[in-house]
């Protein structure tokens, strides 16, 4: 290795640098965050495609997609807030909490639908904001924070709920002003012809691209990749570093807030002990997909196909006829798996060649 | 090597003018003074280091140079001008940039993302314009070739190089973005002979290019390498402030061992 460091002379004009090539195409295609996760992703569906004949059908394909996509809106916000070096452990429950808000005021008030969806996305990102601020004042691990964001939203989810309506469910709200048009962006059918996509996949896909984007293509990209690979460097050379991680917090309730609207515009009630858990669905699924716990390293496509691998997973053991209790069980293995082949990755990438 | 680094330096710079000047600095973290009585001048084309034993100051002068934490007495002066910079970014707007020991550059981030990393290359100036990777990649390139640093691959992780192509990197980085004052945390500390050479010579280049260099180490034998100006801090005091031509090697090293110190530990440890 020493030998590319050879610093030529002062006086000698830099000479064609030997020792310069391209690494190769398997060099390039192993250092990908997402390729393990890809490689899981053909090994399930394969599995399922073979031991499940209910599986291979078209309607079961968009049943899939649909319980992937429950998992992905939020897991690319999770996956970015982990390549930023954080954690976020309430966002399962703030998806709930959006839900509830929105549902609960609207009903009580006789307000019009979206005066809830505007106002339940003020939420979201106050919780992101602080969460974030909290972090970075306070220099507590974003685990801790989130820890205790995650109960205080649980708390509050049920106590509210039970003071509003006396039971742990909101009314139904499909009666309301407006209920029909915010239906129509969170939670309409797509009749594609041969396939009936709901339109949270779409969504999911678009969030995934704009991730994708955000991270490879922008300097907001180079910044969250930076303070979460090395956040003392990252400062020092200028980076933003509390506004970049503030951003990632927001950035994830943000998507909670979206995926609790289609909750509730999807079944027009919600129940108020909903959603613990599920922050560590989304975890698992960036971390499949990628993404290292202790950041600077992941991508928006691989917590996709993290998602993917859940929602094969838990539609495919329904299919396949089994006990649906067996899905836990898988996700530990997964996350074990996933956990050894990142370091397997992440060796490989950092590896002096 | 220094012809390309003096292409990029500013152009303004004259050897001999004080770029950054410290008098009576202090910083006092609640009660504990970590730094007082400081004062330092960098004078452009010159090297100022600055050698201590751990927990003499060397990290608190560095931060308080590169605006992570502010001075609380003294006098900080920048090109003439007082100033009291409260985030990094106001003090590389000044000119002054810093290369950390172990945390110069993102590891798992390619090379050129790493030298354009807080002064990206952007098309456009909207907030989310997309970055201009290709000319990044070219310039990165090209300005390390130059400066006779050969990666293998710009996109390759930064972690996959060694120590001293790092170092190298980062100060190369310092250089193209128009610093006119280099910090230089224990840029050797942690690299064998070959890489600390490869270090010392850049520092050197960017000496003659103009820069005023303050390099911190706490191995004499590379301050003196390098360096025009000598202090060495001992618990947060200056104890030794002298000119190449006043100092000798065996001194620096005498006083860097710890002095007198040192002489009354082996008297009372003789048999």
């Amino acid at each position: 290795m020493s030998s590319s460091v050879a610093a030529k002379p002062s006086t000698a004009p830099p000479a064609a640098p030997a020792g310069r090539a391209e690494r190769s195409l398997v060099s390039r295609v192993l250092g990908r965050p997402e390729i393990g996760a890809l490689a899981a992703a053909i090994v399930i569906f394969a599995f399922f495609y073979a031991v499940a004949p209910a599986f291979r059908t078209l309607p079961a394909l968009a049943t899939v997609l649909y319980a992937s996509s429950t998992i992905g809106i939020v897991a690319v916000g999770v996956a970015l807030l982990m390549i930023g070096g954080e954690f976020d452990l309430s966002a399962g429950v703030a998806v709930t909490t959006t839900a509830l808000a929105s549902a609960m005021i609207c009903y009580q008030f006789s307000l019009n639908m979206w005066v809830g969806v505007v106002v339940s996305l003020l939420i979201a990102l106050v919780v992101g904001f602080v969460n974030g601020y909290l972090v970075m004042r306070t220099g507590i691990p974003s685990f801790l924070i989130t820890l205790s964001t995650f109960f205080i939203l649980q708390g509050i989810n049920l106590g509210v709920t039970k003071l509003v309506t006396g039971t742990v469910a909101t009314p139904n709200t499909s009666a309301i002003d407006g209920f029909t048009s915010a239906k129509a962006i969170f939670a309409s059918d797509i009749p594609l012809g041969f396939i009936t996509l709901k339109v949270t996949v779409l969504w999911w896909l678009l969030f995934v691209a704009v991730g994708t984007w955000l991270l490879l293509r922008t300097r907001t990209g180079n910044w969250i990749t930076a303070v979460g690979g090395n956040q003392a460097s990252a400062r020092a050379v200028g980076v933003p570093v509390r506004a970049t991680k503030i951003g990632l917090f927001m950035g994830v309730s943000f998507l909670a807030w979206f995926l609790g609207m289609h909750l509730l515009f999807n079944f027009s009630t919600v129940q108020a002990g909903l959603g613990v858990g599920n922050e560590f669905i989304y975890i698992i699924a960036a971390v499949v997909g990628g993404a290292l716990l202790t950041g600077g390293y992941g991508s928006a496509v691989g917590s996709a196909l993290g998602a993917f691998i859940f929602g094969m997973t838990t539609q495919g053991i329904v299919y396949a006829g089994w006990d649906p209790n067996w899905f836990r069980a898988f996700l530990g293995v997964m996350l074990l798996l996933a956990v050894l082949v990142n370091l397997y990755i992440k060796n490989y990438a950092a590896q002096r060649r | 090597m220094t012809d390309t680094l003096a292409e990029h330096a500013a152009p303004d710079l004259k050897a001999g003018t004080p770029l950054v000047e410290m008098e009576g600095v202090g910083k006092s973290y609640g009660a504990i003074r970590a730094l007082e009585g400081i004062n330092l001048r960098v004078n452009a084309g010159e090297v100022a280091c600055v050698l201590g034993d751990n927990g003499a100051g060397k990290s608190t002068l560095i931060k308080i140079i590169s605006g992570l934490h502010g001075h609380t007495e003294g006098k900080l002066l920048v090109d003439g001008q007082e100033r009291h910079f409260s985030s990094p970014r106001e003090s590389l707007d000044a000119g002054i940039a810093t290369v950390y020991q172990d945390l110069a550059v993102v590891g798992l981030m390619e090379v050129w993302r790493n030298f354009f990393l807080g002064s990206e290359i952007r098309k456009g100036k909207y907030p989310m314009a997309p970055l201009d990777i290709k000319a990044m990649r070219e310039i990165a390139d090209a300005e390390l070739q130059k400066m006779g640093i050969v990666v293998k691959d710009i996109n390759q992780p930064i972690g996959t190089l060694s120590g001293g192509q790092r170092q190298c990197v980062a100060i190369a980085r310092a250089v193209y973005f128009g610093a006119r004052v280099l910090i230089l945390d224990e840029p050797t500390a942690a690299l064998g002979v070959k890489q600390s050479g490869v270090v010392l010579k850049y520092t050197a280049a960017a000496r003659d290019a103009g820069l005023g260099v303050v390099f911190i180490t706490h191995n004499p034998h590379h301050a003196y390498l390098v360096g025009d100006h000598f202090i060495i801090l001992k618990l947060g005091r200056r104890v030794l402030d002298k000119k190449r031509s006043e100092v000798s090697l065996e001194e620096l090293t005498t006083e860097m061992a710890g002095g007198q110190e040192l002489a009354e530990l082996s008297h009372e440890l003789k048999r």
